[in-house]
């Protein structure tokens, strides 16, 4: 470390030995962190390690065991998110917290709306305020959209405005931009290089070690609980911040076997739903990976969503293995083979308060582990605890409660449930958001595998890399529609963009 | 046990605590309440309330009606829903089988050539009218998708109507000693207790079960995951119907009449049986065993006052508190598992 002038300032905050334990998992250990006005410091670390734990005890979400932490040079203790917030600390929680039934406004300014002179909430400066706001993020949303309408990505930037409505000192940002696609979290970047230059200090939770590489000016990486090193961005390479993190190497990816490319198991022809989807035509082969490219809004999860059954379709057909069938329900599609691992963990995904063993088995309960009505707990819990050995599920048992489990932990078990029942076609919406590098790579792995051994899987995601590393061929959607099919040979970012892009000249 | 999962890290596993299980909280209080109407009692009657077989049976069979409707009540809570209709479908099937269990000694009999039948018949007719109200509350909620408090308000409403119509307002009377039988002694006592057990193990280890916890915590994901949301829900109401229309075949049993006024604010009671015993409005949770408990702390409150001799109002008012410490206390837990997300 380069030697200090003497006088130098306090640094924003400081974390002095701060340890958490929850029953069962020791979270946090004698962390000790800094974090300096005007710059950004990365954290990162394998899913469980602990990220979301230490930020949530900066923010106030909840107290630390033991430990200190001092703001400005001088200790405080943040008993809840209000307290903090006194002290000019802003999180942004790695899953969504907004109320689905107000408006986009009603959610930045809570507690905090424009009154006008009879107390009353004044609407058009509420709105006017808001417009401003989002127009510095260069987002284009009206302000009173009920915000459960957004798709999830601008949902995510709404949160972003929130915080950014605080004018805080110190802004956390655990996982900002899993749900955004690469256009989105630039202009994310931009403003959070325009709070560094205002001398904001931003602690920045990420599994994309890319964006460490454009913005932190120092990283530090958590491994089961322990703060294990600190140091300047640029001054470790990639793969050595990675084996920090996980304390092994990674296995490489697989190079996607070229695709053996076996008969169609999906064949989607003239594919309409009123609003969302328009003539819609591919083909899916058994042992195929088909990534789905496209912007937020141009149908991808629309297509899934219809294809599972979720929505009605007003025209066109579809062949599961050259059957014409309806699929008009998620029963006639998992009855047809078909898996779907949804984009949103907490709305659609996960059952919180039920325990990770009712997590697993639930697709799968009715047609294998059912008899006379009653259910074969024991074949179901053995069937359950391979597939969390398979996927490497970190979590003390299958009795704890999924929402204890880490972000990207969830993930495993969603796409646990849906492995287990054995799909020919499986449906993969954005499924590593959330999870980091190592389980990545495994999951990766996981996926490339599934589909060697014969399964048909249309895999959506909004990260190119990711994208073009698993895909056998890759099919760009725009408002609605399919807008080119490129075969991996050929396809790079900037032909994938180009069909993605709304205006093409 | 736990081998199959992958180990928690060196140093991650130590803490690994003691959990008991949730009904431990509520049943330490229904014991906190019995020993200090005990004490009350020694104090202030000079009686044990305890060591009195006789008490104990009168406190379980004035609760086991509730009981029974807060069983159904409890499974429709677990789905995210809740259950208004329950006491004036009590009212209704207790006319509606009183009408079939008429002797022939009754001067105005509801239907004369239908007199002196055997008692499945009466039986029979108010568990299938508790079906069909059940069927109804199901079908709107899964059909219309209007919310369960509205649908059940209406029936609610409906029932208590036709209760009343059924007679014009008249009491049915005069029924045959058959089928006052089910309501005497610890008869009822005994389909209370045979109710909690099928339903408790048709929560914890069947599909039914399963499915019931699905909906509740993410109907959504439910959805997803393959499970018939919409028919899965109308089966609950069902069944919640069922045991409203078994627990006015027993109140009509027992008051040997069937009267439009019975069952008034039954499904408030049952609902706070439910609550008391760890049911969350917000769906996805609570368990029979945890009713009955709560089904008990009422029967509790109820008879310890009448015990001791004190005006029902200050019986109400307690009734009152302990609800409003049940449901805070449920959301004292709730967020403390939610600081996990
Ligand atoms: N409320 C809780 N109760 C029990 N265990 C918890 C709770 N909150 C967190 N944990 C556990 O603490 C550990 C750290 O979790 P944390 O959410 O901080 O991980 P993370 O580093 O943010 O992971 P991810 O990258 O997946 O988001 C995990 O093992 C998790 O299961
Ligand atoms: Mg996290």
């Amino acid at each position: 470390m380069s030697p200090e002038p003497a006088a130098a300032p306090p640094p924003l905050l400081e974390l002095r030995r701060v340890s958490k334990s929850f029953p069962g998992v020791a979270a946090l250990e004698d962390v000790s962190l800094e974090l300096r006005r005007g710059t950004v410091h990365g954290l990162i670390g394998e899913n469980g390690a602990g990220k979301s734990t230490l930020m949530k005890i900066v923010a106030g979400v909840c107290a630390p065991d033991s430990g200190e932490l001092r703001l400005a040079g001088r200790s405080v203790r943040l008993s809840s998110p209000r307290a903090a917030l006194a002290h000019g600390i802003v999180m942004i929680h790695q899953e969504l917290n907004l109320m689905p039934s107000m408006s986009v406004a009603e959610n930045i300014w809570i507690r905090r709306e424009p009154l006008n002179a009879l107390r009353l909430v004044n609407h058009r400066e509420l709105n006017r305020k808001t417009r401003a706001l989002l127009d510095e993020l260069t987002i284009d949303i009206d302000p009173a959209t009920e915000v459960g309408v957004l798709p999830i990505a601008l949902r995510q930037m709404v949160e972003i405005a929130r915080a950014l409505s605080y004018a805080s000192q110190l802004l956390i940002m655990d996982e900002p931009t899993s749900a955004l696609t690469e256009r989105d979290a630039e202009r994310l970047f931009a403003v959070i290089r325009e709070l560094k230059a205002r001398g904001v200090g931003i602690f920045y939770v990420t599994h994309r070690m890319e964006e460490l590489a454009a913005l932190a000016d120092e990283i530090s990486v958590l491994r089961d609980g322990r703060h294990v090193g600190t140091s300047r961005a640029g001054d470790l390479s990639r793969d050595a911040l990675i084996r920090l993190m996980v304390g092994r190497e990674l296995p490489a990816l697989p190079a996607a076997a070229t695709a053996i490319r076996g008969p169609a198991a999906l064949r989607v022809r003239g594919l309409e739903v009123a609003g969302e989807l328009h003539e819609v035509s591919f083909e899916l082969h058994a042992g195929e990976i088909l990534g789905v490219a496209g912007l937020v809004g141009s149908g991808r999860s629309e297509l899934a969503a219809a294809l599972f059954g979720l929505t009605r379709r007003t025209a066109g057909s579809i062949e599961v293995r050259g059957t014409e069938v309806t699929l008009d329900s998620p029963q006639a599609a998992i009855a047809c083979g078909l898996g779907f691992v949804t984009e949103d963990r907490k709305d659609t995904g996960c059952f919180l308060g039920l325990s990770i063993l009712e997590n697993l088995e639930i697709a799968v309960l009715d047609r294998d582990f059912v008899r006379g009505g009653f259910v074969r707990a024991t074949a179901a819990r053995e069937a359950c605890e391979r597939m969390a050995r398979l996927l490497r599920v970190k979590t003390p048992g299958l009795d704890e409660r999924i929402e204890n489990l880490s972000g990207g932990n969830q993930q495993k078990v969603l796409l646990g449930r849906w492995l287990l029942t054995r799909p020919g076609i499986l449906i993969l919406d954005e499924p590593t958001r959330g999870v980091d590098v190592a389980a990545k790579a495994e999951i990766h792995a996981l996926i490339a595998q599934l589909a060697a051994e014969g399964t048909a899987v249309l895999m959506i995601s909004s990260e190119l890399p990711e994208i073009l590393a698993m895909s056998h061929r890759i099919m760009v959607m725009r408002q609605g529609r399919v807008s080119g099919v490129l075969e991996r040979a050929v396809a790079d970012q900037v032909a994938i963009m180009e069909l993605a892009a709304w205006t093409r000249a | 046990m736990d081998q199959g999962v992958e180990p928690a890290a060196p140093g991650k596993s130590a803490v690994r605590p003691h959990r008991l299980p949730p009904e431990a909280g509520i049943l330490l209080v229904l014991l906190a309440l019995a020993l200090a109407f005990e004490l009350l009692g020694w104090l202030l009657v000079g009686q044990s309330f305890l060591f009195n077989g006789q008490r104990l049976v009168v406190m379980i069979l004035q609760v086991s009606v509730i009981g029974i409707i807060a069983i159904g009540v409890t499974q429709v809570i677990i789905t995210g829903g809740i259950d208004l209709s329950s006491g004036s479908v009590v009212a209704l099937t207790a006319m509606v089988a009183a009408s079939f269990a008429q002797s022939s000694d009754a001067l105005r009999a509801v239907y004369p050539t239908l007199t002196d039948l055997p008692v499945v018949v009466p039986v029979l007719a108010g568990l299938a009218v508790g079906a069909v109200a059940g069927l109804v509350n199901g079908s709107l909620i899964a059909a219309t998708e209007i919310p369960p408090f509205i649908a059940t308000l209406g029936v609610m409403v409906t029932a208590r109507g036709f209760a009343k119509w059924y007679t014009r307002g008249q009491p049915v009377s005069m029924l045959t000693d058959a089928y006052a039988a089910l309501g005497s002694g610890v008869v009822p006592v005994v389909i209370f207790l045979a109710t909690a057990l099928i339903f408790h193990v048709a929560l914890r280890y069947t599909r039914y079960g399963k499915f019931t916890y699905a909906i509740g915590a993410n109907r959504e994901a439910a959805r997803i995951s393959g499970i018939r949301v919409g028919s899965h829900l109308v089966v609950v109401y069902t069944i919640a119907g069922v045991l409203s229309g078994l627990a006015g075949v027993l109140t009509s049993a027992r008051a040997i009449s069937g009267q439009a006024g019975m069952g008034l604010m039954y499904e408030l009671d049952a609902i706070a049986a439910a609550v008391i015993g760890g049911a969350s409005l917000s769906g996805g949770v609570g368990r029979i065993s945890g009713t009955v408990i709560g089904t008990l702390i009422l029967g509790v409150v109820t008879s310890g006052f009448t015990f001791l001799r004190i005006d029902a109002y200050y019986q109400e008012i307690v009734k009152g508190a302990i609800i409003v410490a049940a449901v805070i206390a449920d959301q004292y837990r709730r967020r403390r598992r939610l600081t996990a997300t």
